[in-house]
């Protein structure tokens, strides 16, 4: 996983509610057995209207998806979040994220920062004044600035090391092989297994 | 203090509790589909991992499965068999097509008995709250953290809060347990159980068959809950008795023991409660684009009343005012791992029985398992689908999310007994209305949306229930 300190970079409004992570990658571009590659098919329908937000110039180049509450509801496709950051996007900042697409998040390494809907709406605001607004995602102080936006944002202590470190959470569990071969010996012996074939 | 049943199945799977870490929670299924397990097994292989437990992972094919005789679409064919190289690597027990094992893999694992009370669940497909409905504790996950369980049989997670919805009183005919998913959903909003693992709690919830405890917990992810679960009881019991997987004999008492032990105790408090009055329920019609968007059949399109309502409505193309039984589907969708289990099957049947689909509409059933469409047939529900016009399927997830032929054109629309009614979730510009099998069953031979009742037919006494 690639670490995040601090990023900074200019930001793409896309001021919907509820966009569902059926909108960010379309079930039909799932089919790939590869991680990469599914930059292209991101918001694939949404884009084929030509004043979508995110193929406006002034947008280019955008590294930062400001967005509208409860994002990345639905289903728990991975595909949406290598989607983002195969496309260039290394921070979503909404006012409340889905669970799962939260999850997923983290686990790739693309910040998901949730700040309160007024501070969003203000640096939408402020990005639509000026697309070429650079903003600051600090993940080390916990910050978002941008034009006349200052604003601290929550990220348990666990999370946010990993993220900095970049670190692989498989290395992190396999510390714990021993936890793991003493719990599995005291499982009831009549729990369900399905013996290879 | 006393525990909620969330609490006391997550307590027995830690493996390891630290402060201020995620807990190592155990796995004690894990269930493996085509589309999101090709990237998690190639990490395997960059890594040098193998799996840990084999023989508590089973896979099989469902997302991208062709359910007709056809041409198979290549790259759909190429990530089959890139599930079926992965299991023969790893030893991984696959159902593949052509097996009569196969189906949805939330339709499977009950229909197995490998869906067990007070098991911790999971699956990369965020309908594995299906599996809530035995009391098993089950939710989706994404690939990272796929890779994480077949290397590990553990994972991190933090502690959800625990929210009870209880749902009391007689369902007044005619509403399904669909119906009772889709009046929560109305109720808590698409985020409302966002951050909570449900409890489903109630007359209501008891008097349901397991098919339709599944169907409620199956939609707990459309409330933004990762995980709804039922307390196990005798229609558990029954259900799970004499399935391949579950124990027999002197070790079916001992696992009947600690399933009654799996209730959330009396003095237990949850973060958020919850209840419904279960005889204000009606059979739902969703308008919009998200499921939290429905009414009563009896309503109308409702006024817009913000943007978000408006951009639906533009979506669907409705106008507010509109009866909701004046809206014409062109496509009736029987299927999903919401709705496709024999019961399912069997309340559609009993109100197509003997009627035509209407004209120019096509309608269409996929069993959720081979073993369901066997026992479809065995039953002679195939017959009834098929004289009355409906096409008759494979398994496979089908029209729920269009990745197989079985798609909406642009501007079409359908009633459907699948979970989303999303954009172009069922074919770039397709229209989908959930609702229940009965509902989706009357709409197909009448043309416009109805419940069984316009039709004349007392449902309760069709099916014999």
């Amino acid at each position: 996983m690639q670490p995040f300190r601090v990023h900074t970079g200019t930001a793409v409004p896309l001021d919907r509610a509820d966009v569902d992570t059926d909108q960010i990658i379309p079930a039909e571009y799932l089919k790939r057995v590869e991680r990469t590659g599914f930059g292209p098919f991101l918001f694939a329908e949404w884009r084929k209207d030509p004043d979508f937000v995110l193929d406006r110039p002034e947008h280019a180049g955008a590294t930062i998806l400001l967005a509208g509450p409860n994002f990345g509801s639905g289903s728990s496709r991975e595909h949406a979040v290598w989607a983002l950051e195969d496309a260039g996007f290394r921070a979503i900042v909404a006012p409340s994220f889905a669970d799962i697409f939260r999850n997923n998040c983290t686990k790739v390494g693309l910040l998901p920062v949730q700040l309160p809907a007024a501070a969003v709406r203000a640096l939408m605001d402020a990005v639509a004044r000026d697309p070429a607004a650079r903003l600051t995602v600090d993940l080390e102080a916990r910050r978002v600035t941008g034009p006349d936006v200052g604003e601290a944002f929550e990220i348990d202590d666990f999370t946010r090391g990993r993220l900095l470190e970049g670190l692989d959470d498989i290395g992190l569990t396999l510390h714990h092989e021993a936890a793991i071969t003493a719990f599995e010996g005291a499982r009831p012996p009549w729990l369900p297994t399905v013996p290879s074939t | 203090m006393g525990r909620t049943l969330p609490e006391k199945i997550w307590d027995e799977h830690l493996v390891r509790r630290a402060e201020g870490e995620p807990d190592l929670l155990y796995v004690d299924l894990h269930l493996v589909h085509e589309v999101t397990s090709p990237q998690a097994f190639d990490g395997l292989r960059m890594a040098r991992r193998g799996v840990r437990r084999p023989d508590l992972t089973v896979a099989t094919m469902d997302h991208n499965v062709p359910t007709a005789p056809g041409p198979e679409d290549p790259i759909s064919v190429q990530q089959m068999d890139a599930l079926r190289r992965n299991c023969e690597e790893f030893g991984i027990t696959l159902f593949p097509t052509g097996h009569i094992g196969q189906g949805i893999v939330h339709v499977i694992g009950p229909q197995m008995g490998l869906t067990q009370p007070g098991l911790v669940i999971v699956c990369g497909d965020s309908h594995t709250s299906t599996h809530g409905a035995f009391g098993a504790l089950a939710f989706g996950i994404g690939t990272s953290e796929v890779e994480h369980v077949l290397a590990t049989q553990t994972l991190p997670q933090r502690r959800p809060a625990s929210m009870a919805i209880t749902v009391e009183g007689d369902l007044p005919p005619g509403v399904a347990a669909k119906d009772v998913i889709l009046g929560i959903i109305a109720r808590i909003g698409t985020n409302g159980g966002a951050g909570h693992i449900l409890e489903y709690r109630g007359s209501a919830i008891r008097s349901l068959s397991m098919e339709g405890r599944m169907t409620v917990c199956n939609m707990s992810i459309e409330a933004g809950a990762r995980a709804g679960l039922v307390a196990p009881d005798d229609t558990t019991f029954a259900y799970l008795e004499g399935r391949p997987h579950v124990p027999t004999g002197q070790t079916w008492e001992q696992a009947l023991d600690r399933w009654r032990s799996l209730a959330t105790d009396l003095d237990a408090t949850f973060d958020r409660e919850v209840t419904i009055d279960a005889t204000a329920l009606t059979p739902f019609v969703s308008w919009g684009t998200n499921p939290g968007q429905t009414v009563p059949i009896d309503a109308v399109v409702p006024e817009p009343t913000d943007e978000s309502m408006t951009r639906a409505l533009a979506y669907m193309a409705l106008t507010p005012g509109t009866p909701i039984r004046e809206i014409r589907p062109d496509t009736v969708f029987i299927g999903s791992c919401t709705n496709s289990r024999i019961e399912d099957l069997r309340i559609a049947a009993s109100v197509i029985r003997g009627r035509r689909v209407h004209e120019g509409m096509r309608a269409l059933v996929v069993p959720g398992s081979m073993l369901v469409k066997a026992q479809a047939e065995k039953e002679g529900l195939h017959r009834i689908f098929q004289a009355s016009g409906f096409e008759w399927r494979d398994a496979g997830c089908s029209m729920c999310l269009a990745m197989n032929a079985d798609r909406l054109a642009p501007g079409e629309r359908s009633a459907s007994t699948s979970n989303r009614n999303f954009e172009g979730r069922q074919g770039a510009g397709g229209r989908t209305h959930l609702v229940s099998p009965a509902v989706a069953a009357a709409t197909a031979i009448a043309g416009h949306f109805c419940t069984p009742n316009d039709l004349g037919v007392d449902l309760q006494s069709a099916t014999g229930a």
